[in-house]
């Protein structure tokens, strides 16, 4: 089996829904959780629900991306995984980008159908819908592509990494709300066309950005 | 205790050159310098005991080694291929050993992982998941990867850790072993070890 194949099995292992770990429902619950409590925050008004329901539902996006954000690359730096791959020449760059196409797996997807009932719950039409989930398909590689960096960024810093790495998160996503939860009201092509440009990015340079941190970490 | 027989499995049968220099290396943590002006040179075959008290820097030349740390000073040229075993175990703590232990089977690309568990004893312990293993089972599971790994210079930091005398025996034959086919190992270690050779670095002599 190649590097690859064996390395991504490990990773959705550990991170998929169901796995040994277990705790990876948590993002989808949470996510839904929020879509469900935000009707009775905000009160039952059909028009104002559905005016803000997409915009409610990239917030969860986006805090759903920031739980597992913690366990992602830290236990696998310190339980020495990192130095038996990169004595065996596998690039920490390489690690990473796997690293972050299970993190992906492990969120988006789901989230992207969890986003079907979620829709139903704030009352939103079906043109919006549409808006949504081609929105979040283009923004979510991005809200991972983030969530690994500073998983990367934060490896060396026992306790508290969990914390910072959620207000970490936050600006750093902005761009990726404003084009993709933006493009609700404006109804413009424009804005899902730059969330997914943002998202690229993000992706292309997230593996390099992460593999420079762990290196960097070692050091230390 | 051991099988012979299951043993020579292990030696590779092509011999691939190997050696392992390091000149006038230097190490610094924080604003320490821990040592300088340290060479070494080993050829296929020959194992070194690096001794030194705790904070000498033993692990930290063992990084040094390994290409996971940059001297403060000096090269390191190394030729065939290397494998560590520190105090950090990289299994999975949550699978059976059987299963964290065949992650790096398949990276390794090793066919036969039976031999190496048979010598370390670790077969009646597969099924244990791997944060239930003690001290000395951990270092043995730790010592199995690397057999299984068939790299040619191993770097061992304390391998003796919380081993009992009958798997410290074990540990002693499997560096005789791996040196007499042609291998490097090179051993940090506050404890006495019967290596193949008997060459020694003291590390303090080389305190700054």
């Amino acid at each position: 089996m190649s590097v690859l194949a064996t390395l991504l099995r490990r990773d959705l292992a550990a991170l998929l829904p169901g796995s040994a770990r277990g705790n990876s429902l948590l993002p989808l619950l949470f996510f839904l959780a929020v879509a469900m409590l935000y009707p009775f925050a905000i009160g039952p008004e059909p028009q104002l629900l559905a005016a803000t329901g997409g915009g409610v539902i990239w917030v969860a996006a986006l805090l759903a991306a920031i739980l597992p954000l913690d366990r992602l690359l830290a236990t696998d730096v310190e339980n020495g995984f990192f130095d038996q791959w990169t004595l065996r020449g596998i690039a920490e760059e390489v690690v990473v980008a796997v690293r972050l196409l299970a993190h992906w797996l492990s969120f988006g997807p789901i989230i992207i159908a969890a986003a079907i009932p979620a829709s139903a719950l704030v009352g939103m039409d079906g043109e919006t819908l549409r808006i949504v989930l081609i929105g979040l398909l283009a923004g979510t590689p991005g809200l991972a592509a983030i969530g690994i960096i500073i998983a990367a960024v934060t490896v060396g810093l026992r306790g508290g990494g969990a914390a910072l790495s959620g207000l970490l998160m936050i600006p750093l996503a902005v761009p990726l709300l404003i084009f993709g939860a933006g493009s609700l009201s404006s109804g413009g092509e424009g804005g899902l066309a730059l969330t997914g440009a943002i998202s690229l990015v993000l992706v292309a340079i997230a593996p390099f950005a992460g593999g420079a941190a762990i290196r960097a970490a070692r050091e230390g | 205790m051991l099988a012979y027989n299951t043993v020579h499995a292990l030696t590779r049968p092509v011999m691939e050159p190997c050696r392992l220099v390091a000149t006038e290396l230097a190490c610094r943590r924080g604003d320490r310098v821990l040592f300088s002006g340290l060479s070494l040179a080993l050829e296929a075959g020959e194992a070194l005991h690096v001794t030194g008290p705790n904070g000498t820097g033993k692990s930290s030349l063992i990084r040094i080694l390994a290409r996971l740390l940059r001297p403060y000073a000096g090269q390191v040229e190394h030729q065939g291929s290397l494998a560590l075993v520190d105090e950090r175990l990289a299994l999975d703590e949550h699978l059976p050993l059987g299963r964290a232990l065949a992650f790096w089977q398949n990276l390794d690309g090793c066919r036969s992982p039976g031999a190496a568990l048979h010598m370390l004893q670790l077969e009646d312990l597969l099924e244990v998941p791997v944060r239930f293993l003690s001290t000395g089972q951990r270092k043995r599971a730790a010592l199995a990867r690397l057999l299984n790994g068939g790299r040619r210079i191993w770097l061992l930091d304390e391998p003796l850790n919380g081993l009992d005398s009958q798997a410290r025996g074990a540990v002693e034959a499997l560096l005789a072993l791996h040196c007499g086919g042609g291998g490097i190992a090179l051993v940090a270690s506050h404890q006495p070890i019967a290596l193949p050779g008997k060459q020694s670095l003291h590390l303090p002599d080389f305190a700054t």
